[in-house]
C-alpha cells in the first residue's frame, strides 16, 4: 500500500517563540485509520488543519497521493473534513447540505439527491433529508456532517474531535459506528482527539503528540504495552512511576535498584551502570500477593487508601521510600469482598518483569 | 428583610405609570399628527371640527411635493445600495483579514457617523466644486453614503462575528471557491444584518437634511421641501405627508421583521 498522505518535516511557527507544530514527519497509508492524540495545545488540530489546507505550514511539504499540496487551497484538495462543531449550513436542509459539494462538482440535481440519500442511509439517517440542521439532535447532526464529508468520496477524511460535543453514551455508540463506517467506505481517516480511549478503540494507529512534536507513533497495543516515554505512559492509561538507578544486567533482564526495593525488567536500555532511570508499571498489571504467593518482582508496602468503583478496587499503596502507587484489582464475586484489604495493612506487590517499563532519567511523578 | 405586599404594589404602580408616560411621550405626537391630517379646519384646534380627506387630495395634486417624494426615494435607494456595496466588503475585510493599520481603517470608516452633517456637507461641497462636479441628487447620494457606510459596516461586522468561521471553511472544504462561498454561505447567513442595515440606511437617508442642504442642486428632497414650506406654518397638508410616512414606516418595519426573522434559531 502506498502512502496517501506524506508529511515531510512540517512546522508551523506563529512567531519566533510560539511554535504550533515542530518538525513533524508522518506517512499515512491508504485506507488507514490514524488518530492524532494529545492534550490541547499540542499541535494536533493545527496539523489536521494543515492537511485540510486551512492553514499553511511555515516549513516542510505535504503530499497527497504523491502530489505536493502544501499551498493548495482547501477547495482544490481531495480531502474532506468533519468539523468539531459540524459546521452544517443552517439555511439549507440536510439534503442540500450533503448535495452542496456534489453540485459544485457539476452533478445534476437528481444525481446529487440520489447520492445524498445513499450517504444518509450509510450513516443511518434515511428519513431526515428534508429537515433543517436546527431540527436535529446533536448525534444526528454529527451523522449529517459525516455524510456530507464522505459523499464526495475524498481520498482522506479528516475528523476534528468529532465526538467531543456528544454525551457519553452516544459517544460510545458513535465510536463503534465510525469504525464500521471506516471499514465500509475504505477511505483513509485521520482523526484528532484528546480522548485516549477514543484513540485506542477506533484507530489502526495512534500518533501521540507533545508540544508540537510526535512523542510516539504506533499501534494502540504497542503504545499501551511499550510506551516510549513517561509522557506517553501517563497519557495513555495510568502509570505508576518509581525513581531508581540501573545496577546491572542478568539473563532475566535489567536490574534496577530503588528505595522501594530491587526490580528486574525485561526492557533493556542502552544505559551505563548507575544511570538514573524511572520505572513504570500500570495499576492493573500489579497483583496484591496472598500469603505464600510469590512473583519475579516482589515489593513490600502498606495500604494507604481503598476506593471502590464497582468493577473493582483501586488501592493506593505506600512503598518504602514514601512513593505512593496505585493498584487495581477486580472483584470476581461478592465473596472476594471479605478479603478486601484494609487501610494500614501491610501488603506485597507482585509485578512481572515484562510489565515494568524503564525510562532514562528521572521524572517528577 | 420582610416585604410587605403594599410596597411591591407601590413599585408595580410606579413602574406601570412610568411606562405609560414614556409611551405617551413617544407616541402621542404621532397620534396628534395623524388626527390633524384629517381635520377640516386649517388652524390646529382641538377637538378637530370635522373629518376630511381634502389634504390628501391636495397632496396628490401637488406636483412639487410628489417630485420631492420621488427624489427622496431615488436618493435613499441609491445611497443605501452604495453603502451596502462598499460596506459589506469592508466589513468582510475587517472580519477576515489581519492587516497593517486595521484599527485605523476601522476608525476611519466609522468616523463619518460621528461627524456632524454640516461638516460632511460643507467639506463635500468644497470637494465637488474642486473637481468640477455640480451639486445634484447624485452628489447627495455620495454624501449620504459616506456616513451610511459606517452604519452598514457596524451591523454586518457584528453579524459576521457571530457567524462560526467553520461554515466558510466547510464550504471551501467541499470545493467551493471563495466567491461561491460568499454568495451561497456567507451572504445567506448575514442576510438579516444586510437587510437591517439597508433599511436603516434608507430611513436615515430619507429624512436627512444638513448634508442634503449643501449638496443638492435645484432638486428638493421631501424633508427639504417640508422644511421650506414650514415658513408658512404647519399646514394640514404637511400633516398628511407625515401620516403617510408613518404608514410607510410601519409597513417597512413589518416587512423587515418578517424577512429578517432567522428561520433557524441559533
Amino acid at each position: 500500500m502506498a502512502a496517501i498522505i506524506e508529511l515531510q518535516r512540517i512546522s508551523k511557527h506563529y512567531s519566533k517563540t510560539i511554535i504550533g507544530v515542530d518538525d513533524v514527519s508522518l506517512d499515512v497509508e491508504d485506507g488507514e485509520f490514524v488518530t492524532l492524540l494529545g492534550p490541547s495545545g499540542c499541535g494536533k488540530s493545527t496539523l489536521l488543519r494543515m492537511i485540510g489546507g486551512f492553514e499553511a505550514p511555515t516549513h516542510g511539504m505535504i503530499r497527497l497521493a504523491g502530489q505536493d499540496v502544501t499551498h493548495v487551497p482547501p477547495y482544490r484538495r481531495d480531502v474532506n473534513m468533519v468539523f468539531q462543531d459540524y459546521a452544517l449550513f443552517p439555511h439549507m436542509t440536510v439534503g442540500e447540505n450533503i448535495a452542496y459539494g456534489l453540485k459544485i462538482q457539476g452533478r445534476s440535481r437528481a444525481q446529487a439527491r440520489d447520492m445524498a440519500v445513499d450517504a444518509l442511509a450509510l450513516v443511518g439517517l434515511p428519513d431526515k433529508i428534508d429537515q433543517k440542521p436546527a431540527q436535529l439532535s446533536g448525534g444526528q447532526r454529527q451523522r449529517v456532517a459525516l455524510a456530507r464529508a464522505i459523499v464526495r468520496r475524498p481520498k482522506v477524511l479528516l475528523l476534528d474531535e468529532p465526538l467531543s460535543a456528544l454525551d457519553a453514551r452516544l459517544r460510545d455508540q458513535m465510536r463503534i459506528e465510525m469504525k464500521h463506517l471506516h471499514e465500509k467506505v475504505g477511505i483513509t481517516f485521520i482523526m484528532v482527539t484528546h480522548d485516549q480511549e477514543e484513540a485506542l478503540t477506533m484507530s489502526d494507529r495512534v500518533v501521540v503528540m507533545e508540544k508540537g512534536r510526535v512523542a510516539q507513533d504506533g499501534r494502540p497495543q504497542d503504545l499501551y504495552d511499550q510506551p516510549a516515554s513517561p509522557y506517553v505512559a501517563n497519557f495513555i492509561g495510568t502509570t505508576n512511576f518509581v525513581a531508581g538507578s540501573l545496577t546491572g544486567r542478568s539473563p532475566a533482564g535489567t536490574r534496577i535498584a530503588s528505595a522501594a526495593g530491587d526490580f528486574t525488567a525485561t526492557a533493556d536500555l542502552a544505559l551505563p551502570q548507575g544511570a538514573e532511570v524511572t520505572l513504570g508499571f500500570r495499576p492493573e498489571k500489579v497483583r496484591l500477593l496472598a500469603e505464600g504467593e510469590t512473583a519475579a518482582n516482589v515489593v513490600p508496602g502498606r495500604i494507604a487508601e481503598v476506593i471502590y468503583y464497582g468493577l473493582g478496587l483501586r488501592t493506593t499503596v505506600e512503598l518504602a521510600g514514601g512513593t505512593q502507587v496505585h493498584v487495581d484489582c477486580l472483584l470476581p464475586d461478592s465473596l472476594a469482598r471479605s478479603a478486601v484489604p484494609q487501610p494500614g495493612a501491610p501488603v506485597r506487590l507482585g509485578i512481572e518483569p515484562h510489565n515494568v517499563f524503564v525510562f532514562a532519567g528521572r521524572v517528577a511523578a | 428583610m420582610s416585604h410587605k405586599p403594599s410596597s411591591s404594589f407601590v413599585a408595580d404602580t410606579a413602574l406601570t405609570t412610568f411606562v405609560c408616560l414614556l409611551m405617551a411621550f413617544l407616541y402621542v405626537p404621532i397620534w396628534v399628527l395623524i388626527a390633524f391630517s384629517f381635520s377640516s379646519s386649517r388652524s390646529l384646534t382641538w377637538p378637530i371640527p370635522g373629518f376630511t380627506l381634502d389634504w390628501y387630495r391636495k397632496l396628490f395634486a401637488n406636483a412639487d411635493l410628489l417630485t420631492a417624494v420621488g427624489n427622496s426615494f431615488y436618493v435613499a435607494t441609491f445611497a443605501s445600495l452604495l453603502a451596502l456595496a462598499v460596506g459589506i466588503p469592508a466589513a468582510m475585510a475587517l472580519h477576515r483579514f489581519n492587516f497593517w493599520g486595521k484599527t485605523l481603517f476601522r476608525r476611519l470608516i466609522l468616523l463619518p457617523i460621528t461627524l456632524p452633517g454640516i461638516v460632511t456637507g460643507i467639506s463635500m461641497l468644497n470637494m465637488f466644486r474642486l473637481f468640477g462636479f455640480n451639486p445634484s441628487l447624485e452628489t447627495v447620494i455620495i454624501g449620504h453614503a459616506t456616513a451610511l457606510i459606517g452604519v452598514v459596516v457596524t451591523q454586518v461586522f457584528a453579524r459576521l462575528q457571530r457567524l462560526p468561521k467553520s461554515l466558510e471553511e466547510a464550504s471551501s472544504d467541499l470545493g467551493a471557491p471563495p466567491l461561491h462561498t460568499f454568495l451561497h454561505i456567507t451572504l445567506p447567513n448575514i442576510r438579516s444584518a444586510v437587510f437591517g442595515a439597508g433599511l436603516l440606511s434608507f430611513v436615515l437617508s430619507f429624512d436627512e437634511i444638513p448634508v442634503t442642504f449643501f449638496l443638492t442642486g435645484r432638486d428638493n428632497t421631501l424633508p427639504m421641501y417640508i422644511y421650506s414650506t414650514m415658513r408658512r406654518g404647519v399646514t394640514p397638508e404637511i400633516n398628511a405627508v407625515g401620516t403617510l410616512i408613518v404608514l410607510a414606516s410601519l409597513i417597512l418595519i413589518i416587512v423587515s421583521v418578517l424577512l429578517s426573522r432567522d428561520r433557524s434559531p441559533r
